[in-house]
């Protein structure tokens, strides 16, 4: 009898426990254990010495910390339990909002009236719910399988969400933003330069890369040689290659007064733009040939029968058709570029990575940030639009 | 052509053991690159340490890496951690748009200079490519090949050590080979968080503006990442070939 009874609870018991859900236990467990040990920001005396955490309850006034508290819970408990991925979509939103939120309020209740050395910067613990929270929010989203322009509009609203965010001035007192004041010209300029080598360098590998791609897709030999070659200049690490450009430009510009009157010298933009230009050939290049090589061969018959040359062939069936491998290829260069461009900071290129190397130097974490944040923000940014791009040609071929 | 690749690695091969074993060889060429008398030859340690330390660096981050990931990939696959292979595979999609230099600089706060934030961040970026290649070739193994060797009366570990992972081992080591030219080249750029490696000697070359240095480590890297690409690939190869026979 006894027997029986447990047997039935325990089959009561079983649907229950398929109602939870074993990633959002996962994520619970993170946010408890982000909530129980982690500090939440970290108060430094000044910029450079290191800090001490302050846990939420530290940081915050008792109404915002359990404001805090309770709405991290909250989104605990939701991921917890099988709901739909709109709420849990919608959960990891507000968490993303509320975090930054309270972490803009750490400043005024922590540093006293007065004291403008001393540096908040958020710590171990805002990140970790940060990551929390966006895995919570990667998850529901690839669960609601959104299409492309879904997936643009949130990248939008969350674009937007950031930049009302710092325009408001809520984060005015974090150090990051210190330092983004400290740094604002130079910011802009910088990120300008970032942008123009990685989109320069990815137009000069198009213009370069598409004809090359199409003559090597019709003629074996030089395919044999071109793309193990552009194999063997991917391998090479990026410091090496923007040193080894330097070399013969330094040459260049010294002998040739033409070639350093119009700004190409050995440091600088040019060397950059040239290991750049390099570095994104091959991922053009080789898409280009695997794209035109998969184009059904009856549809190019087909298109020889309407009585197309070879020239509107290329261009009204076989690159259309190609078109979402080849936009394969420039979304890895434009991701890759996002992130070598910090490295040309080394050899005076500029970029983002100017402030990451500088506060590498000066042991400076804000500076770092400042430097390291927006270049993974924008290579991030140019992954989701390009794929929603890819997304969309592939819906509508031709 | 096989000839002339031959050819080719013979010399990168020669050219790099020089580079490390006899720099002097390369004087004349080094020399008219610097200016003011500066040394046209590497002068601030051994070429060849500095290569061995940035090796080690590698060889031991892509070994966490890789057996992390390998782990990782398995678990995913399985029946118990399904749940977990569309958040997995994004996880992935996302962490390999981080750029590798900035995840080095946001080791560097976090647990200061030296090789301890150079290994986080090689271990990290390198195990996306193996964690993602693991989960494609477990996922391509027939599930008739599975079926076939269930009825053999293989049980789930027999099953994937010498069935799936046998199988999916050409893919998993293109993933390997990725993560070490990605790893190679971040390595370099640890130097310049205080990690000993090759990428010292072209930070001491810019530095100082002597081009002697840049292009001597800038050359020592290079055929380093090439050689290893090179060699990883015809490992593949082989285990290519392997599978191949065992799967048929």
């Amino acid at each position: 009898m006894t027997e029986r009874a447990g047997a039935a609870r325990g089959l009561a018991a079983l649907p229950a426990a398929r109602r939870l859900d074993k990633l959002g236990i996962a994520i619970a467990g993170l946010i408890a254990v982000t909530l129980w040990l982690l500090p939440f920001a970290t108060f430094k005396a000044n910029r450079i010495v290191s800090g001490k955490g302050l846990g939420l309850a530290q940081a915050l006034e008792p109404a915002a910390a359990a404001a805090g508290l309770a709405v991290f819970t909250g989104i605990a408990l939701l991921a917890v339990l099988r709901t739909a991925p709109a709420w849990r979509l919608a959960a990891a939103a507000i968490g993303l909002a509320v975090l930054c939120f309270l972490v803009g309020l750490v400043p005024a209740h922590v540093v006293p009236a007065g004291n403008t050395l001393a540096r908040i910067a958020p710590a171990a613990g805002f990140w970790t719910l940060f990551f929390a929270f966006a895995i919570l929010m990667a998850d529901s989203i690839a669960r609601l399988a959104l299409g492309p322009v879904a997936r643009v509009a949130i990248l939008g609203l969350g674009a937007a969400a950031a930049l009302a965010l710092l325009a408001s001035g809520a984060w005015g007192g974090l150090s990051i933003m210190r330092e983004f004041a400290n740094n604002a010209d130079g910011f802009w300029r910088e990120a300008g330069r970032h942008v123009a080598l990685a989109l320069g360098s990815l137009a000069g590998a198009v213009a370069v890369g598409l004809p090359l791609g199409i003559l090597c897709h019709r003629s074996a030999a030089l395919r044999q040689i071109t793309l193990p070659v552009l194999n063997i200049v991917q391998t090479i690490p990026s410091i090496a290659m923007y040193g080894l450009m330097m070399v013969p430009l330094g040459l260049l510009a010294a002998k040739v007064p033409l070639a350093a009157s119009l700004g190409i010298r050995g440091i600088g933009a040019a060397p950059a733009l040239i290991a750049l230009f390099l570095y994104s050939l091959l991922p053009v290049v080789a898409n280009v040939v695997v794209g035109l090589a998969q184009v059904p061969a009856t549809v190019i018959e087909a298109a020889r029968g309407m009585g197309m040359t070879a020239r509107q062939r290329l261009f009204l069936a076989e690159l259309p058709l190609a078109l979402p491998l080849i936009l394969t290829g420039i979304r890895i260069v434009l991701v890759q570029n996002m992130g070598l461009v910090t490295i040309a900071a080394l050899i005076g290129g500029g970029g983002f990575g100017t402030f990451v190397f500088q506060g590498l130097g000066q042991s400076a974490t804000d500076l770092v940030l400042l430097g390291a944040v927006p270049t993974i923000a924008l290579a991030f940014a140019a992954a989701i639009l390009l794929d929603a791009a890819i997304d969309l040609t592939r819906g509508c071929p031709a | 052509m096989r000839q002339a690749a031959l050819i080719a690695r013979l010399a990168a091969l020669t050219t790099l053991l020089a580079l490390l074993f006899v720099p002097e060889l390369f004087r004349g060429i080094l020399e008219p690159l610097t200016e003011n008398g500066a040394p046209a030859i590497y002068n601030q340690g051994s070429l060849l340490q500095l290569t061995l330390a940035h090796l080690a660096l590698v060889a031991a981050a892509t070994a966490i890496g890789g057996l992390a990931a390998l782990a990782m990939g398995i678990f995913v696959t399985r029946p118990a951690g399904a749940e977990f292979l569309p958040l997995s595979r994004s996880i992935v999609n996302i962490g390999q748009t981080f750029p590798p230099v900035a995840v080095l600089a946001l080791a560097v706060p976090a647990v200061g200079f030296g090789v301890t934030p150079t290994l986080i961040a090689l271990v990290l970026y390198g195990l996306l490519p193996i964690f993602e290649n693991t989960i494609t070739g477990l996922r391509e193994v027939p599930e008739t090949t599975i079926e076939a060797a269930r009825g053999m009366g293989m049980g789930g570990w027999r099953r994937l050590a010498l069935v799936e992972l046998p199988l999916a081992l050409p893919v998993i080591l293109a993933g390997l080979r990725l993560s070490v030219v990605v790893n190679l080249g971040t390595a370099t750029i640890g130097s310049t968080v205080a990690a000993k490696g090759l990428g010292e000697v072209i930070i001491a070359g810019l530095q100082t503006s002597n081009t002697a240095f840049i292009l001597q480590g800038g050359v020592i890297v290079a055929l380093l990442a090439v050689l290893i690409y090179d060699g990883l690939g015809a490992i593949e190869r082989i285990a290519a070939r392997r599978a191949g026979r065992s799967a048929g």
